[in-house]
């Protein structure tokens, strides 16, 4: 799938992702719509699993750390075929399997997470399990960036690089605001390329709304060391009214505000369609979220 | 440092253990250390996972034998348990091994999420529970850790009494499907009666009478109809399981007749066994190297109330108070887990 393919595609997740959580009356809807092309360019591009193949002992294991945001893990999943699209209109309903976080109920799932601090170690004694059985199946997370201040991320972070898990990587969905504000303001955490860094991490710096970018900052071999991607994203990235607005943390579109971002998306994907160039201006909306870089070798 | 001589208080009880046969055996966490190294030269899927623990679990010699086999993550409880989980996960039979103190108190969320919700294939190992630390202060106890992991679902709660107890647990956790939480401390341990019956997890053993019968099992068995015919009936868990067989014995020289089980399984309790000690015994006795609130006793108790059982009853074990401190030994006879103290407690009950 190129670029331009997965650029039209995040139109019709977005959406599914915004309905799916109006129907549900729950859900986290900014931070959703900020991992959401991360999450896709995994499952469409990086990730070797398939639905055919979610039981294969050497498939590679994702596992998201932020597990509050499944919803856009659940409209990726579904566009890809692990489970039917209808399921999603079940979403935190009574007796439903599709709860607020991912659970192993679900086909495709690895883990159940949701309290915060989790994924990375539990990403870590995936990697270990796959070196001591020489498999060359690699190990992805998504954390967010409030997530960082749980000490158990750093426990990890120090395991990680003095087992050099080099078929590890973690992604940063770095939105900057966590539910009580900016991260900035809640709990400082910068300088994260250098405290990674200093943990003996890989560490790349790019625009998570960039698919190229993000291909090569998560492809690019790291030997000898895990890998941290800052993903430099907006939260509630797609929906003019919910970008870097704070109280879409959680908040539930009404019907107005869902037929307003619907409109916006559709009006966007149009755009789109017509002119493969508008990905480049999209991205350039968001320029100021940095290029492409790595750190690891300053 | 040497595991401490078994905390048989008096000569009086020191007697009766001989006159029992009682052999002492080893410390149940040499027993558990040198089991898991025997399955893991067998089973080079089985690994063991240390917080900088390998010495307080007596895993040094498997780390010099099977250090492909073991991860050490440093002192790092919430780790260790992520990372025995992502192990198990994928396809890795991982014991994550802590003293029971930390790792059932700062890594609960870890094995609430990771491993019991998560349902992965974990052992969680608390060695030195209770107060095996016992005079090194309330930071060393772990009396909270059956209370908590009784309220979690999905995990298997195995407390053995002795060296045969603990290899058993330590394979059926080896084998188990699902998550598994194993206690025990580092006491040499003796060696109990009916290590010739087979060990069943979820089914107690009776300790006492010695080569007593087989439990009933199920309700609407024939001695439901019947009086008791026992006096007193202690179920007791792990290294508490040796002072109610000597106050078992101690009481018989008295002319009172007493039933002891080993509650090794404390989840999922054996309530056929429970029952059946309701019913056929007069008073009933728990014994726990645990707080009261949320233990073993309170298992019982809602089990018999349940059931419209109300022997007599009493549960021995630590009140809800700042812990005194001390050796195992000094705890245990302070709070009355000893031969004389259970002795006692039947008597009272029984009057």
């Amino acid at each position: 799938m190129t670029d331009h393919q997965l650029h039209l595609k995040s139109f019709a997740l977005r959406r599914r992702m915004l309905t799916l959580i109006h129907g549900a009356g729950a859900g986290h809807t900014g931070g959703g719509l900020s991992c959401l092309d991360i999450l896709s360019l995994l499952y469409n591009r990086v990730l070797r699993i398939t639905p055919e193949t979610v039981d294969s002992p050497t498939r590679d294991r994702y596992v998201q750390s932020k597990g509050h945001c499944v919803e856009a893990l659940y409209a990726v999943m579904a566009d890809r075929g692990y489970f039917p699209d209808a399921d999603l209109d079940t979403v935190c309903h009574y007796k439903s399997y599709y709860v607020g976080h991912p659970t192993r109920k679900i086909r495709g799932m690895e883990m159940n997470t949701g309290a915060l601090g989790h994924g990375l170690p539990i990403c870590l004694g995936m990697a270990l399990a796959a070196k001591m059985d020489g498999d060359a199946f690699k190990v992805f997370t998504l954390l967010g960036d409030g997530e960082l201040a749980e000490g158990s991320n750093w426990e990890a972070a120090m395991a990680a690089s003095h087992y050099k898990l080099d078929n590890l990587v973690a992604i940063l969905d770095h939105n900057t605001l966590q539910i009580t504000g900016h991260t900035k303001d809640v709990m400082s955490n910068e300088p994260l390329d250098e405290k990674w860094r200093a943990f003996g991490w890989e560490v790349r710096t790019v625009n998570g709304h960039d698919y190229a970018a993000l291909t090569s900052a998560i492809t690019t071999p790291h030997p000898g060391k895990p890998l941290f991607v800052i993903a430099n994203t907006v939260k509630g990235k797609g929906v003019s009214f919910m970008e870097n607005v704070g109280k879409w943390h959680h908040g539930v579109p009404s019907d107005a505000e869902l037929a307003q971002a619907l409109a916006e998306l559709e009006a966007a994907e149009k755009v789109a369609r017509i002119d493969p160039n508008a990905r480049a201006s999209a991205v350039g909306q968001t320029s100021a979220l940095g290029s492409t870089r790595s750190t690891s070798q300053q | 440092m040497s595991a401490p001589a078994p905390s048989l208080f008096t000569p009086a009880a020191k007697a009766l253990a001989e006159k029992l046969g009682l052999k002492k055996g080893r410390a149940n966490l040499e027993e558990f250390a040198d089991t898991l190294q025997q399955l893991a030269t067998a089973d080079k899927n089985i690994v063991a996972v240390t917080s900088d623990s390998r010495g307080s679990g007596k895993l040094a010699p498997y780390g010099k034998a099977l250090p492909r086999q073991i991860v050490e993550v440093g002192i790092a409880e919430q780790n260790l348990v992520g990372i025995t989980a992502g192990l198990a996960a994928c396809g890795k039979k991982a014991f994550g091994v802590s003293p029971s103190c930390f790792l059932t108190a700062r890594s609960l969320e870890q094995i609430k999420n990771d491993i019991c919700y998560s349902n992965v294939p974990a052992v969680v190992v608390g060695i030195s529970s209770g107060v095996s630390y016992g005079a090194l202060g309330s930071t060393h106890h772990s009396l909270h850790d059956l209370a908590v992991l009784r309220a979690i679902h999905n995990v298997t709660i195995l407390v053995p009494a002795d060296n045969f107890e603990t290899r058993e647990a330590v394979k059926f956790a080896a084998s188990a499907t699902r998550p598994v939480f194993l206690r025990f401390g580092k006491a040499a341990m003796l060696d109990l009666p009916g290590a010739d019956r087979p060990f069943e997890a979820g089914r107690a053993r009776v300790i006492y009478p010695v080569g007593g019968s087989s439990l009933p099992t199920g309700s609407g068995n024939v001695a439901s109809k019947l009086a008791p015919t026992t006096d007193v009936a202690f179920i007791a868990t792990g290294e508490t399981v040796v002072h109610a067989l000597l106050a078992a014995a101690h009481l018989a020289e008295a002319g009172i007749s007493a039933r002891v089980l080993s509650l090794h399984t404390v989840k999922p309790l054996d309530t056929a066994a429970v029952l059946a000690a309701g019913r056929e015994c007069r008073a009933v006795v728990t014994v726990e190297e645990h707080m009261v609130a949320g233990g073993v006793g309170e298992a019982v108790a809602s089990t018999l109330l349940q059931a419209g059982l109300a022997p007599r009853f009493k549960m021995v074990g630590f009140p809800d108070e700042d812990t005194v401190t001390g050796a195992q030994a000094d705890l245990f006879r302070h709070y009355g887990i000893s031969m004389e103290g259970l002795s006692a407690t039947a008597h009272s009950l029984l009057q």
